[in-house]
């Protein structure tokens, strides 16, 4: 199956700091679900930020829908950015735009025309138990609203790759399945989705998710199931 | 190539309210009236020079000492002379009484001598010196001096106040472009987290300079245009001592071009301000992945 991203020998450091990502081989297949695990402190933002093009690596090389970005000018970067949808851990929600504005961001950046825009932000808002929320803004919302607001807005564009950092962090139980089903409705829907978590039950009750562990900045994979298949594992020879 | 300019309700509003509080507009404003007070009394200068320079371009005057005894014959071959145009003979008599007015009477006193003089206009290329050889066969102290000789230092001094204003113009424009620059700079901070959100979903870098060149180029037009009308106020406040000046020298005011030129000054700096604010923005976000 044709690979989403590809990463070889990939590191990153930040600074002059010690390498908080090394050695790097793997590769995420198109459609899959995974669940990105690991300690505090071992490398999932980081990872997830290589994924979503907000950072380059220090050494190694990634590719992503099939194309080489690690050293690609900063021009070519945003095509490829809005084929991913990001959640991240804080939201990253625009204080003064309403819930509606928020979600239709993704939207109007690419291009989209004014009258295609407000009826499927307000049914994605619908989705994700907000539509009566479409005018609030960030700061008048709870915790577990910024994070469906924010949800709906990784996801309107029908991203090819999903990458979501602790999405169900502020949420009840409830909801937390209600978005883990949306993120399942998109991943049969062909979209690759990496979860940063660490709610074990989520990972359990997702059928047919992969599991990514990271540990001390490195992919803990003996059995190489997450590597490129022409190169060979770690430490076989 | 203005689309930049138009754009939706909900994309007015990614950089927040409005930034009327914000100092850019007084800033434009101040300049531009500055710019325009300096450029219109610029302008009014060199029309003084001009209008200055043509009236003497052409004149002269026979100075002939010694009473002008023999300025009836003077001025008849002055008058014969070719390329004479205009001619005006002034006696000794006259010239003591127009003396009169700031000596007094020491003005008739034999112990001061005043010549007579032949004033006269001459078209353009003629050759002035055989009239002054054959001034001198008539009268051999007589001697032609040249107005536009006389003046000269006062034309100097006002072209060298024409480049100091233009100079003026110049730097208040460099600092006026320097302020938009800080305002860019400023407003790239403030909104630093809606840049960052905004090219994590994939926005370009000239999406997200649109926005503040946007916000830049109302803030400079609303300034300068402010600026501009408040400068005009005070110029037609002056235009009556503009009047009195004009008489000075010969009529010099500013003229319909002038007013053109003064005109497109606000929207000259607006054009500045919004591409300085483009170049500011898109080198700044150049810094970022």
């Amino acid at each position: 199956m044709a690979a989403v991203a590809e990463f070889d020998s990939v590191g990153l450091r930040y600074g002059t700091g010690a390498e908080v990502l090394r050695d790097l081989d793997f590769r995420l297949r198109a459609g899959a679900f995974y669940f990105l695990t690991g300690a505090s402190g071992a490398g999932k933002t980081s990872l997830l930020k290589l994924l979503y093009l907000a950072q380059r690596p220090t050494r190694g090389r990634i590719r992503l829908f099939g194309e080489e970005l690690t050293e690609a000018p900063r021009e070519a970067m945003p095509p490829f950015r809005r084929r991913i949808g990001v959640v991240f851990q804080d939201f990253r929600l625009i204080r003064h735009l309403s819930a509606l504005d928020n979600v239709a961001l993704p939207l109007r950046v690419a291009g989209a025309r004014e009258e295609d825009i407000e009826g499927p932000v307000r049914e994605m808002l619908a989705w994700v138990g907000l539509a009566d929320r479409a005018s609030a803004r960030p700061p008048t919302l709870s915790g577990g609203e910024q994070q469906r607001v924010a949800i709906a807005r990784a996801v309107i564009n029908r991203p090819e790759l999903l990458v979501a950092d602790e999405p169900t962090g502020n949420v009840d139980a409830e909801m937390a399945n209600r978005l883990m089903g949306l993120f399942t409705a998109l991943n049969r829907l062909g979209t690759t989705v990496v979860v940063a978590t660490h709610d074990m039950s989520l990972i359990e009750a997702t059928a047919g998710a992969q599991l990514i562990r990271l540990d001390n900045g490195t992919i803990d994979d003996p059995a190489g199931a997450l590597r490129t298949p022409s190169r060979p594992a770690r430490g076989d020879g | 190539m203005l689309g930049w300019l138009f754009v939706s309700p909900p994309e007015r509003r990614l950089l927040g309210a409005s930034s009327r509080r914000a100092p850019t507009p007084w800033v434009i404003a101040i300049m531009t009236f500055t710019i325009m007070l300096i450029a219109a009394t610029g302008l009014a200068l060199a029309n003084t020079a001009s209008v200055l320079s043509s009236a003497i371009e052409a004149r002269f005057a026979l100075e002939v000492p010694g009473g002008g005894a023999k300025l009836d014959q003077l001025s008849a071959m002055v008058r014969s002379s070719p390329g004479v145009t205009t001619i005006e003979a002034v006696s000794e008599q006259d010239m003591r009484r127009t003396l009169e007015r700031w000596l007094g009477s020491a003005a008739a006193s034999r112990d001061l001598p005043v010549p007579a003089l032949i004033n006269f206009d001459v078209s353009p290329g003629t050759d002035i010196k055989p009239i002054e050889t054959r001034a001198r066969t008539i009268e051999p102290a007589s001697r032609i001096v040249s107005h536009r000789d006389s003046v000269a230092p006062l034309l100097r001094s006002l072209t060298l106040l024409q480049v100091v204003a233009f100079g003026l113009v110049l730097l208040l424009s460099a600092a006026a472009a320097a302020a938009v620059v800080l305002a860019a700079r400023g407003a790239l901070d403030t909104h630093r987290f809606t840049i960052e959100v905004m090219h994590g979903i994939g926005a370009t870098d000239l999406q997200v300079t649109h926005l503040f060149q946007r916000k830049i180029a109302i803030d400079a037009f609303i300034g300068s245009i402010a600026g501009g009308a408040a400068a005009a106020i005070v110029l037609l406040l002056l235009a009556g001592g503009a009047a009195f000046a004009g008489e000075l020298t010969g009529g010099a005011t500013l003229g319909a071009w002038d007013f053109l030129i003064l005109a497109l000054l606000p929207l000259a700096l607006t054009a500045l301000a919004t591409w300085v604010a483009r170049m500011a923005v898109l080198r700044a976000l150049r810094d970022a992945l």
